[in-house]
């Protein structure tokens, strides 16, 4: 292990990183934009020219705020919970291939931390630590309506959970390999999985949104009909935490989606592009690309948040295991068919 | 390198797992247990057997102590509530742990150091040759056991339904 290769890591680690909080900040402020558009409102538009400073505003605001802990909580759990979410939210780029590889002053720098074979895989197991962060969050505060509402938001993320790892099979069978970057350099052009799993894909984004707990599955946090969720107990800079991991998440899950049924860093006429641009930039473009799509799956999840009303709980139960579950096995089987039917002629 | 990491693993592997019997509330014993989980599943990586560690990862740390900490907090176990102990129950637990110990000891006297398993292959634990494995010669079994854990799933749901009066 020389050493350059691990500078070259810790520098790519720390943009990663860094693009990863400043795409979680600006999404309040996009989530704000939107929903003011789409309710023909104006949104926020003091801070700055358009209001572009006002996440920086509301970030001092929760750094500002009193911070409360509980008398009879337990506090070094209670300080856990927060930054486990935090934690969980930010593992999950370590897999994901940013661009292809770029080639800087002659040396050959891969976009992507670690291009381990079981990459998938990774993702599934940071998805479900997720749930620890909201479950000991909710059971530190010592409160009866925290505990109750990190119980029923985490049987929400395990059920989907399920539905979620049978969709990745059928993925993989298409596949037949764990490895993202492998799955990425397959959808090289127009074979984008999303033509070949289109029922994957559904199962796959709706589970996504139930376990970054977005609208219309955001039971854990319904602000409306409930007093808050695991959260409840949670001020200042700790409560911020819980409310930017899910921004966190949401970009993690944009980007799986992106890799896994779109193409990744992808484009028609790329090969034209990658002559026409020379290898340094062709691959950073390709990551605009891929960046550009992370993007239009962000705006998905928050054209959905101001336009479908909230499950409710039995509902969600419903969807989960009698709905969502049978119609991934059953797309797992019908895949399993058409594979042996295609190998077999 | 690789023996010094796996010491370091190995020491944090034994004082978790005692720290899950130790601590005196069973949620973090709970706790204990997830973070002796995870160092079993650094140990796989050191082992090459990536399959079983990122399985480990998924099974272990993320679903089935998910549902142990679930049943805790819902029971909410604390001191108060706790039944005292008669004194029967202590002696017979005495008795018990003697007879383990005993058990264990004798046990540890009649192994032998046995020479250290060579794998042909030192990439057995990739996702590759594990599933040609599972696949070739341990097709049967596999299956019958995927087809066990699905209809479990299946029968959960079904336990659910309410039936038509």
């Amino acid at each position: 292990m020389d050493i350059s290769f691990v500078i070259e890591k810790f520098i790519l680690v720390a943009i990663i990183f860094g693009i990863s909080l400043l795409i979680a900040m600006y999404s309040t402020y996009a989530e704000r934009k939107v929903a003011a558009f789409l309710q023909d409102r104006l949104g926020p538009d003091r801070a700055g020219p358009f209001g572009i400073l006002q996440p920086l505003a509301d970030g001092v605001k929760m750094f500002m705020k009193e911070e409360i802990v509980p008398a009879n909580s337990s506090k070094w759990l209670f300080m856990v919970g927060p930054g486990l979410a935090m934690l969980t939210a930010c593992i999950g780029t370590a897999v994901i291939p940013w661009g292809s590889p770029v080639t800087i002053g002659g040396r050959i720098i891969p976009l992507q931390v670690t291009d381990i074979n079981v990459g998938i895989l990774y993702i599934f197991g940071v998805v479900s630590l997720g749930v620890y962060g909201v479950m000991i969050g909710g059971w530190a505060s010592n409160n009866k309506y925290s505990l109750l509402s990190a119980i029923r938001a985490a049987s929400q993320n395990i059920s989907y959970e399920i539905a979620m790892g049978l969709s990745i099979i059928a993925l993989l069978l298409v596949t037949g390999t764990m490895s993202l970057k492998e799955i990425t350099e397959q959808q090289h052009g127009w074979h984008w999985n999303v033509l070949y799993q289109p029922v994957g894909f559904i199962l796959f984004m709706v589970c996504a949104f139930a376990e970054t707990n977005r609208a219309p599955f955001d039971l854990p946090e319904c602000e409306t009909e409930l007093i808050g969720g695991y959260h409840t107990e949670y001020s200042s800079m700790k409560l911020g935490f819980y409310l930017f991991a899910e921004y966190i998440n949401m970009f993690v899950s944009s980007a799986v989606m992106a890799t896994l049924y779109f193409g990744g860093y992808n484009y028609p006429g790329m090969d034209t592009m990658a002559v026409w641009l020379g290898p340094t930039w062709a691959p950073l473009f390709g990551t605009a690309v891929f960046f550009f799509k992370i993007f239009a799956f962000i705006f998905f999840f928050m054209w959905v948040r101001w336009t479908i009303p909230r499950f409710r709980y039995d509902q969600l139960m419903h969807l989960g295991w009698k709905m969502l579950i049978p119609l991934a096995i059953a797309n797992i089987i019908v895949t399993g068919l058409v594979i042996a039917y295609i190998e077999k002629f | 390198m690789g023996t010094s990491v796996f010491y370091v693993v190995a020491a944090l592997s034994i004082f978790f797992s005692l720290m899950v019997i130790f601590s005196k509330n069973p949620v973090h014993s709970v706790l204990y247990l997830i973070v002796t989980f995870f160092t079993f599943t650094v140990h796989y990586v050191l082992l090459n057997a990536q399959f079983l560690a990122v399985v480990n990862f998924i099974v272990y740390m993320g679903a089935i102590m998910v549902l142990f900490l679930f049943v805790l907090m819902l029971l909410n176990l604390n001191k108060e509530n706790e039944p005292s102990k008669s004194n029967l129950i202590k002696v017979v637990g005495i008795i018990a742990g003697c007879c383990l110990v005993v058990t264990l000891i004798g046990s540890f006297k009649a192994t032998t150091l046995s020479n250290p398993l060579v794998l042909q292959n030192p990439d057995l634990g990739l996702v590759k040759n594990l599933g040609k494995e599972l696949f070739g010669p341990f097709m049967l079994p596999f299956e019958l056991s995927s087809i066990l854990l699905l209809t479990a799933m299946v029968g959960a749901v079904l336990l659910t339904k309410k039936e038509k009066v």
